[in-house]
């Protein structure tokens, strides 16, 4: 119980801070150029986006959250059970971001989220 | 189109850039935190770590590859479909796989190469879809 609980913080903690992040940077707008002097005040202008940092801690949460499931389950179960995050994150990308998922885009995640567990499983 | 053409080469290039420093980073504090050894979890012996990670080149090295990752994340969010670049960006795992086999002489189990193989037709299939899908907010003022 505990374990599933500790799972659904970090997938959900992690896919909740990159669409804030996500979010964030859209508001932001892309960088004029990608050279040093306009991104570094692409950058400035992130940082000064609260979505930015709402999306930290919410990272930060699901780090832990991993750190507490590694000292209790072995590795090889911890990482492709994180896997569904790529699940997770494409429903937020459809319904909170507003992103149109295609079924070939649909089929693309649900191959990777598999193939990135049978690799983590080594 | 050729606008179309050109946002999707300039986001996989950014996903690459992405998965590459994120790899490079992670093998450089791999190095250097192997060289300081296991750490303590003791106040001396986590205070000992914190000193010697501090001093310890490769982990820097790491730690400014892995803030490369984290712009060129924050830069392809900027215009991509999170829905793009997070399924592409496992790529990365496969990348790691190969790269095992290529130079580490590493062997690899068959339940593993199917995994990559998964990987890298869900990469292809997903890259080919359009990177952005949401409406363009404001240009960046120049």
């Amino acid at each position: 119980m505990r374990v599933i609980l500790a799972l659904a913080v970090l997938i959900l903690g992690s896919t909740a801070g990159e669409i804030a992040i996500t979010h964030g940077m859209k508001a932001t707008g892309e960088p004029a150029r990608l050279r040093p002097l306009a991104l570094l005040q692409f950058l400035g202008r992130a940082v000064r986006n609260g979505w930015f940092w709402a999306g930290v801690p919410l990272m930060a949460l699901s780090f832990y959250s991993l750190l507490v499931l590694l000292s209790w389950e072995p590795i090889s179960l911890v990482i492709p059970a994180s896997a569904l995050s790529y699940v997770v994150g494409t429903f937020g990308a459809r319904y909170i971001l507003g992103e149109q998922v295609s079924a070939a885009r649909w089929v693309g995640v649900v191959l990777v989220c598999a193939g990135v567990a049978l690799v983590a499983a080594g | 189109m050729a606008s179309e053409t050109r946002l999707r080469i300039k986001t996989l290039l950014m996903v690459l850039a992405m998965v590459v420093s994120a790899n490079v980073g992670d093998l450089m504090l791999k190095r250097g935190m192997s060289r300081i050894g296991a750490v303590q979890l003791t106040s001396p012996g986590l205070a000992q770590a914190f000193r010697l990670t501090l001093t310890n080149g490769t982990i820097w090295m790491g730690i400014f590859f892995l803030t490369g990752f984290l712009l060129s994340y924050m830069t392809v969010l900027s215009w991509a479909d999170y829905s793009y670049v997070m399924p592409a960006g496992a790529f990365g795992y496969a990348l790691l796989t190969l790269l095992a086999v290529v130079f580490l002489h590493e062997s690899v189990s068959p339940r593993r190469w199917v995994g990559v193989v998964l990987i890298c037709v869900g990469v292809l299939l997903v890259g080919q879809t359009k990177p952005r899908t949401t409406a363009v907010t404001r240009e960046a003022m120049a």
